[in-house]
């Protein structure tokens, strides 16, 4: 056994997949997204905002309303809460706003966010959700710290006020930092100290549901990881092992 | 007799299934002190079936239209029932047949496995990691995202960097002036039959090939220098089945824990076996910033990188990375060694060995990062040694034998030299990995 321990090791090792990860973003440090899948509620005011707000520009082509089903929403819930009118239950949720429309609308048409959160990843859009601050040079007034030049306006700009470009000198390096200098209807500016948790929690559930929109059966995909890998491990592991010792015992 | 007893005679004098059960498996001897680098073969083989079934019901559902690929890819992934995992399955798998094959060719390496009587065995085996490749890149395409599209885009115009028929010879394998769907659909064609045929005729090839000469072991000695003068049978072989058939199976089992754990917890393999930008549909109108390929391509791509373009061509880089793969074809006549195993090789071969994996490795890890100048003369010295390892060969082997003789007989692994050889080579790979990290 120690042998064969060994051996796994050096296995392991050598299989060591290249290391580092790939920042998704430009040059600005993201901030991590608290992404809990199994927080259902976040989940479903996730959905809520998505379909909402996002869902009138941005399209999910390849995300069906009954999907909604697997956060814990009800059909009728859906249906009277979410689904447009004329919509079936089972239909992907598609937007009436062709892309040639929206390129002359916006200069750029707003991509299909299906797998937006698995092309960029949480941490961008949970960024990107909160980075937008006051530009007059921009068509739209807004820019955004995360994605420069971005061609969407700030969307949220009631809940989250407005938020300016200011330039901090740290080690002679210039660092971009966002200050609210005007509060909305879910952030504090209290003696100029600004309070966002509000604002921050509600991107976070829209992040949330953004990653669950992008592969909606992760959640199932761990729960049988752990079963599959334990069938593994408890069975077909010592099984396989005790067969080849038995067999290899005559071989000297 | 008994009614299985007949049929199998009724069977047997029409076809040689008994002859055959006995050439290839039950009395197939094989060397007794196989160790863990030989489990890799067999394991190969479970990767291309887990490849060919799961390409089969992919296949199913895929449709290889760039109007509608992305979507159908997402259709498989939410609507097929079992879909996410058998695109799972097929998308780790292509990842871990790399993983299994370099790690089966690093030990005919080792080895000395190529070596006479067994050079077809290993050219045979090189044909099939080129079609490998060709299988991987051409399958790459199918998602049609970002990094299908210009990966494709760029392997392809290198085609073009080729004197007087290279602009004709790209737009030919497109089919089209830029990558579209006419490329989409020769691809699909070609990933779907024509290179999984081949792959299985070389499989074939490889596998009759090896039994003709029978296995070479991590002590390079040939088993039927000695045989039991009665039965003919070598004296260090055992037959396959069962002994071998169960071991497998114990290689396989761990082989699936691995497997799975990918499959289900990280199957996008942190950006290496599925690459975020692959989830943006294909844009012909934009290139992205960095266009990196997948792990398993990295240190040929980074070689065709370091070779700087002169004379008006950028063809020598082109040349350098196909040269990089057909050189591992020759090796059985650029090796000189009287000596198959590492075990009884002189420092020579073990210092250019672990030359050679230091500079794969770091040509891996530099093929995907973004170039610096920094970077490319780092690359450029490890393409150095990477065909130096080859070309200087035949020098450094030469009478390069270390100070144990070559045993008669097989010997066992003593645990001595099991720790020895797990240090070395975690030495050699943190080196290697830290290395490249830092520039």
């Amino acid at each position: 056994m120690k042998k064969t321990i060994r051996q796994l090791i050096a296995a392991a090792v050598l299989a060591l997949p290249v290391a580092t990860a790939v920042a998704a973003g430009g040059g600005v440090p993201l901030d991590k997204a608290p992404i809990n899948l199994k927080d259902t509620e976040s989940l479903q005011r996730g959905a809520q905002m998505f379909t909402n707000y996002c869902l009138s520009c941005h399209s999910a082509n390849a995300m069906r309303y009954n999907r909604l089903l697997d956060i814990g929403l009800s059909e009728e819930q859906v249906k009277a809460n979410i689904l447009p009118p004329g919509a079936k239950i089972g239909d992907t949720m598609k937007i009436s706003m062709t892309k040639a429309d929206a390129a002359a609308w916006f200069g750029a048409a707003p991509p299909d966010l299906s797998v937006i959160a698995r092309s960029r990843g949480a941490d961008y859009l949970y960024s990107y959700m909160r980075s937008f601050y006051k530009d007059p040079s921009r068509e739209t007034g807004w820019n955004n710290l995360v994605f420069d030049k971005a061609a969407m306006p700030h969307v949220f700009a009631q809940w989250q006020g407005e938020q300016v470009l200011k330039h901090e000198k740290h080690e002679g390096h210039d660092v971009p930092k966002l200050e609210l200098v005007k509060a909305g209807t879910l952030t504090k500016l209290e003696n100029g100290k600004a309070n966002t948790a509000e604002y921050d929690h509600r991107m976070a559930d829209l992040t949330n549901y953004l990653v669950f929109m992008g592969e909606p059966t992760q959640v199932k995909r761990h729960q049988l990881g752990y079963i599959v890998l334990l069938f593994l491990i408890v069975v077909m592991l010592p099984l396989a092992y005790l067969l080849k010792k038995e067999y290899w015992k005559d071989v000297h | 007799m008994s009614k299985g007893k007949a049929l199998l005679n009724w069977v047997d004098e029409r076809f040689p299934l008994s002859s055959m059960m006995k050439e290839h498996v039950t009395e197939y001897y094989a060397p007794k002190n196989f160790n863990f680098w030989y489990f890799f073969g067999s394991l190969a083989m479970l990767v291309l079936v887990i490849q060919i079934v799961t390409g089969i019901f992919l296949t199913m559902n895929y449709k290889p239209d760039a109007a509608s690929a992305f979507m159908s890819v997402e259709y498989i992934m939410r609507d097929v029932g079992g879909g996410w995992i058998i695109r799972y399955m097929h998308s780790t798998g292509a990842s871990m047949f790399f993983v299994v094959v370099y790690l089966h060719m690093f030990r005919g390496l080792i080895y000395g496995s190529y070596k006479q009587p067994r050079e077809l065995v290993w050219v045979f085996g090189t044909l099939i990691f080129l079609c490998l490749m060709a299988e991987a890149f051409m399958g790459y395409l199918l998602p049609w995202g970002q990094m299908s599209f210009w990966g494709a885009q760029v392997i392809v115009n290198l085609f073009g960097s080729i004197p007087v028929i290279g602009p004709d010879l790209s737009v030919w394998i497109r089919g089209d002036y830029v990558v579209s769907d006419a490329t989409l659909n020769r691809f699909f064609a070609l990933h779907v039959i024509a290179v999984p045929l081949i792959l299985l005729a070389l499989v074939v090839a490889h596998l009759i090939a090896l039994h003709e000469v029978g296995s070479n072991n991590p002590d390079g000695v040939e088993i039927k220098k000695n045989k039991d003068p009665k039965t003919g049978i070598p004296l260090d072989g055992i037959p396959f089945h069962p002994y071998y058939t169960v071991k497998d199976v114990l290689g396989v089992v761990v082989f699936l824990i691995v497997f799975s754990a990918i499959l289900f917890f990280a199957p996008e393999g942190g950006g290496y076996f599925l690459e975020a930008p692959n989830f943006d549909p294909a844009d012909p109108l934009k290139t992205p910033a960095h266009i990196a390929p997948v792990w398993y391509f990295t240190p040929f791509y980074a070689i065709l990188r370091a070779i700087p373009s002169f004379l008006g061509t950028q063809v020598w880089g082109v040349l350098g990375m196909g040269a990089a793969v057909v050189l591992i074809a020759f090796l059985p006549w650029l090796d000189k060694s009287p000596v198959k195993s590492v075990r009884y090789r002189g420092p020579k071969f073990k210092i250019a060995l672990v030359l050679f994996v230091i500079s794969f490795i770091g040509l891996g890890i530099l093929g995907a990062l973004p170039s610096t100048d920094v970077r490319t003369i780092v690359a450029q010295v490890l393409s150095f040694i990477y065909f130096a390892f080859f070309l200087a060969m035949p020098f450094y082997t030469k009478n390069d034998v270390g100070s144990i003789p070559v045993p008669d007989r097989v010997t066992e692994s003593t645990p001595a030299r099991q720790v020895r050889f797990v240090l070395l080579w975690a030495l050699t790979l943190a080196g290697s990995v830290l290395f490249v990290m830092y520039v």
